[in-house]
């Protein structure tokens, strides 16, 4: 299995994801996206947009190379995502698939239907937050780190959509447990809805703020260093699960 | 002056043969040269001709104190004696005899270089950005980081985490004078500075401090360090004959202009209308930079590379040169500019940020550039280095600059003057408090003691995944010691960063020893060991006898401790005339320690960990509170300095390291600010538990509770041993001071004192007052 972890002008956390991708024997590469446009997405099952501060976030997070994809690469994004092929955005990559229409949706949307705005505190903050995986309940332990991180969806019915069709996997959470309803730091941006990740409906395009590659193995962690993994790599199985099963039933 | 003065198109000349002293200086201050009137005269019998003012500016650059140190290299006089270069005589002199096998480049670079392992080279280093800071506060921060970033790519480093000490006037003072800057606002302005271009760049911010005190309400200070990694096999500097000088990265402006020779003199009260010397962050364009310099060196197409600082291109190719008895021919109008109509002199000496030399021999350039392209960055070639070790510069076909490196890199020694600075201990003690409680609570509640989080949150210190400790441990963000970066993937050893910083302490001797040791101690605490030192200098003018007195102290230390605790120096940097209307800055050595720990998950943190475990001081407890948390609360000046004893301080540190290889040590935080009162207190806001601790078991003369609770000597250690261990754990500190002084039980802190009372603060006060 391939994957691509695309990369322009600022991206900073290509490397850490292809540590974490090959993890799972996934064949990772890093590419820039002057290479992508002239060689296309062809040959990969996965395309990551990874953390950083992409063209320098300038205008506002995520929006330039947002529009570079749609401006250069629409159709074959379309293609990779109807081929029910994976694409996972974490931080400034879950900002610019907000930002290029790519989630919340299925396919690409004319406008975006939300958007990563300025956390409530105004200002940029790294911290350690619990995360409420809605699938099962479970909560987990993940590292945030960014300024634009409080998810709005444009409009009421859009986040009917997204509760409705279960597309919103990770909120955030108390230690307990219990949502953290918008308390800071437990919500840490002012999410609507606590939310902190969201998928499309046919779950092959996965968006998070948080950091699950920064929490994968246990030295990571800040607690319980001794272990093997850490919390993120729960959310990587989950994410990756689905293809690298369907992957291995294609070979059998 | 006009006399001495002819104007071409885009040049001026100066005969200086005709020049009188007078004259000399006012071209030297005409022009912004800062160079005094031995230097002008040397120039002066040098030159046969008359001289450009693209000359002139390169000799006001590379002889300035930012670029040339002619402090540390000169001569300096005191009582009749005289000492030659105290950066060899003291500095480089420790770790010289101290001789480490593993100190693969020092005091030679961008930055220092020590092993990390059998393959790979730590590079580290750290800079100061004051004076941009006092002027532009955001800029000025934000140029440091980049610009200590750029030293790291400049010794083909990858930068990997960088660390930020900043110190500032009092938040909350009235009134400032004119010219001076509040210091609130400096304090917002830097810290969103130096966010704004780590984040951007993706390299944590992970170690570090913030000082409040009214000697930085003139001049602030902004420390910026930065670690790398690199292969031994990607150090590659031998630029040839042959070989092209290309300037890599942004491009060239009117930004940063003098920014060195602006650096060299003191602040003046019109100090705003030097913000042209301040240069425009963009860390956007460093990170491509970056991309870009890593891919050549990864595939070895460079024979050389440097930054570029202070000085702009003329330093940059002509240190360049000199250091490889070469010399260059620069053809100047080939470099990309900001704007048009920039005179030659402006190009040559313009610190515009995000820029970078290397040198290519010419089978690689055809692929350098193509990599330069793929990364898009700009470049521009400069020229080609020859042997005739003259820098020569053309614009648009006019030599505008053609000078002997010989006698550029060898300017005229600098004499400086002296006198004794030496703190008298006096034995001057407060009356006793009546409530030991409410002392520690407003000690934890100091600025100074505090907790930084709301700072610290907004750099990104988790970025690259490669943070193993980090500064903040736990829901409620708990100190921690050091921090621990583990910078390869299939190695478990890590990288231990930790900071020593005591301006309090009155004694400049004893002041440095105590940084030194407090470097080296914090670092242990996680498990640090081989620790190499990086030392930054931030001292008022060098011309004035008792700032050079103090200095010269503070440099004798680090010779004696460098030594005596065998931890080398590997690199350092200076920043002399810290001074403002408001006087000289209070003399501020920052000492940055890096070890390395054999496997990051054995490193261990402060917090307590477990019900039952056995508290332990090591170290003694004397009456050495001069510049203490405690008597600056009380502003007492006065008292005995904390001093180091470096042969107890040493059999301690190894004993230690050796206790946590035994597995046995469950937590341990170093003893410094605030005493053990703060030490025991900071080691319960990460835990879920408390403790309770007798101040009567503590090795000590002392006989009152507050100054036992308080007293900040050096070399102490409190430690939670794990259960059972209590007994191996007494054998390793056989014939050491250490004392079983409590037990990690409950939820608060108990104390008790001299008397038998049990005084106690429950852990939700602790952190209140210091969150």
């Amino acid at each position: 299995m391939r994957a691509c972890i695309a990369r322009v002008g600022g991206t900073n956390c290509d490397l850490e994801m292809k540590i974490v991708l090959e993890e799972y024997k996934i064949k990772a590469e890093i590419v820039h996206m002057k290479r992508l446009i002239k060689e296309g997405l062809r040959g990969y099952d996965i395309l990551v947009f990874p953390g950083g501060f992409s063209y320098g976030d300038y205008v506002r997070a995520g929006a330039i190379w947002g529009k570079e994809i749609l401006a250069k690469m629409r159709r074959e994004i379309e293609e990779f995502i109807e081929s029910n092929k994976l694409i996972i955005g974490i931080c400034n990559g879950f900002q610019v698939l907000v930002e290029a229409g790519v989630l919340p949706d299925d396919g690409i949307s004319e406008v975006p239907k939300a958007v990563l705005a300025t956390n409530i505190s105004a200002k940029y903050e790294c911290r350690w937050i619990y995360l409420r995986v809605e699938d099962n309940g479970e909560v987990l332990r993940v590292p945030i780190g960014h300024g634009e991180g409080r998810f709005m969806p444009s409009s009421n019915e859009i986040l009917m959509d997204l509760i409705k069709n279960r597309c919103i996997i990770f909120r955030y959470a108390k230690p307990s447990g219990e949502l953290a309803n918008g308390e800071y730091p437990y919500n840490p941006n002012g999410s609507i809805y606590d939310i902190a990740g969201i998928c499309n409906k046919k779950r092959n395009i996965f968006g998070m703020m948080p950091h699950p590659e920064r929490a994968f193995f246990g030295w990571q962690m800040p607690d319980n260093r001794g272990k093997k993994y850490g919390d993120g790599k729960k959310i990587f199985d989950m994410i990756l699960g689905g293809i690298i099963e369907s992957h291995s039933m294609e070979k059998n | 002056m006009e006399r001495l003065m002819r104007k071409s198109d885009f040049i001026s000349f100066f005969d200086l043969s005709r020049a009188n002293d007078e004259e000399l200086m006012e071209i030297s201050r005409t022009l912004g040269l800062a160079l005094n009137l031995e230097e002008m005269k040397a120039i002066r019998s040098h030159f046969k001709r008359w001289i450009t003012d693209v000359e002139l500016q390169t000799f006001g650059q590379t002889w300035s104190e930012h670029c040339f140190h002619k402090t540390f290299k000169g001569t300096i006089e005191i009582n009749g004696r005289r000492i030659d270069n105290i950066l060899k005589t003291y500095i480089a002199k420790a770790t010289k005899e101290l001789n480490k096998s593993w100190c693969f480049s020092v005091f030679e670079d961008n930055a220092g270089l020590i092993e990390f392992n059998d393959e790979y080279l730590i590079a580290a280093k750290v800079e100061t950005h004051n004076h941009p800071s006092a002027v532009e506060p955001f800029g000025g921060a934000a140029t440091g980081i980049g610009g200590v970033i750029r030293d790291i790519l400049g010794v083909w480093g990858e930068p990997i985490a960088l660390t930020d000490v900043l110190c500032f006037g009092p938040l909350n003072i009235n009134d400032v004078p004119y010219g001076i800057k509040h210091p609130l606002y400096i304090y917002r302005g830097v810290i969103a500075g130096i966010g704004h271009y780590g984040n951007n760049m993706g390299i944590p911010t992970v170690a570090g401090s913030i000082i409040f005190d009214e000697g930085y309400i003139g001049n602030p200070i902004v420390y910026c360090g930065c670690i790398g990694i690199l292969h031994k096999s990607h150090y590659i500097k031998g630029t040839r004959a042959g070989d092209y000088a290309i300037l890599i990265g942004g491009r060239t402006g009117r930004d940063g202009i003098h920014g060195v020779t602006f650096a060299s003199t003191e602040l003046p009260e019109e100090s705003d209308k030097l913000r042209s010397a301040v240069q425009i962050p963009n860390p956007f364009m460093e990170e491509k930079l970056r991309r870009a310099i890593i891919a050549i060196r990864n595939e070895r197409l460079a024979s050389g590379i440097t930054d570029l600082g202070g000085g702009g291109i003329s330093c940059a190719i002509g240190e360049t040169a000199h250091k490889h008895n070469l010399g260059v021919e620069v053809i100047l109008e080939n470099v990309h500019l900001k704007e048009p109509n920039m005179a030659p002199w402006e190009i040559w000496i313009s610190e515009s940020q995000e820029r970078m030399l290397i040198t290519v021999p010419k089978e690689n350039l055809k692929r350098t550039l193509q990599v330069l392209e793929e990364e898009d960055v700009e470049y521009s070639i400069l020229g080609i280095f020859d042997e005739s070790k003259i820098l020569r510069v053309k614009y648009k076909g006019i030599l505008v600059c053609e000078i002997d490196l010989d006698f550029l890199f060898n300017p005229p020694k600098v004499i400086r003057r002296a006198i004794d600075v030496k703190y008298e201990d006096s034995n001057y003690n407060p009356p006793e408090p009546r409530d030991l409680c409410d002392e520690l609570l407003s000690l934890l509640s100091d600025p100074n003691i505090k907790s930084k989080e709301e700072v610290i949150r907004t750099y990104d210190h988790e970025v690259r995944g490669c943070t193993a400790i980090k500064p903040l441990q736990g829901d409620y963000g708990g100190p921690n010691d050091a921090a621990v970066i583990k910078p390869l993937k299939d190695s478990w050893m890590g990288i231990v960063i930790s900071c020593g910083i005591n301006p309090f302490y009155p004694d400049p001797y004893w002041m440095a020893a105590a940084s030194i040791e407090e470097a080296i101690r914090n670092n242990i605490c996680i498990g640090g060991r081989r620790i190499a030192l990086l030392d930054n200098f931030v001292w008022g003018s060098p011309e004035k006898e008792d700032r050079m007195g103090s200095l010269l102290k503070a440099v004798e230390a680090c010779y004696d401790f460098s030594k005596a605790l065998d931890a080398p120096f590997i690199s350092g940097k200076d920043s002399l005339y810290n001074e403002s209307p408001l006087g000289p800055i209070r003399p501020t050595l920052l000492i940055t320690g890096v070890g390395i720990i054999p496997d990051v998950r054995k490193a261990i943190t402060s917090n307590l960990k477990s019900k039952g475990n056995a508290i332990y001081i090591i170290g003694i407890t004397k009456n050495e509170l001069a510049g203490s948390a405690y008597f600056r609360g009380k502003k007492i000046n006065g008292g005995i300095c904390p001093k180091v004893n470096a042969e107890l301080s040493r059999s301690i540190m190894n004993r230690l390291i050796k206790a946590i290889d035994e597995e046995i040590i469950a937590a341990c935080h170093d003893v410094s600010e605030g005493g053990i009162g703060v030490a025991a207190a900071e080691m319960l806001i990460a835990s879920e538990f408390g403790m309770i601790i007798d101040l009567r078991k503590v090795p000590s003369d002392l006989n009152r509770s507050d100054l036992i609770l308080f007293s900040e000597s050096q070399s102490r250690f409190l430690v939670e041993v794990k259960k059972g261990f209590e007994g191996k754990f007494e054998n390793i500190f056989q014939g050491i001071p250490h004392s079983r002084i409590g037990i990690v039980e409950g939820k608060s802190l108990k104390i008790i004192d001299l008397k038998g009372n049990i005084l106690e603060i429950n852990q939700g006060e602790i952190r209140r007052a210091w969150r």
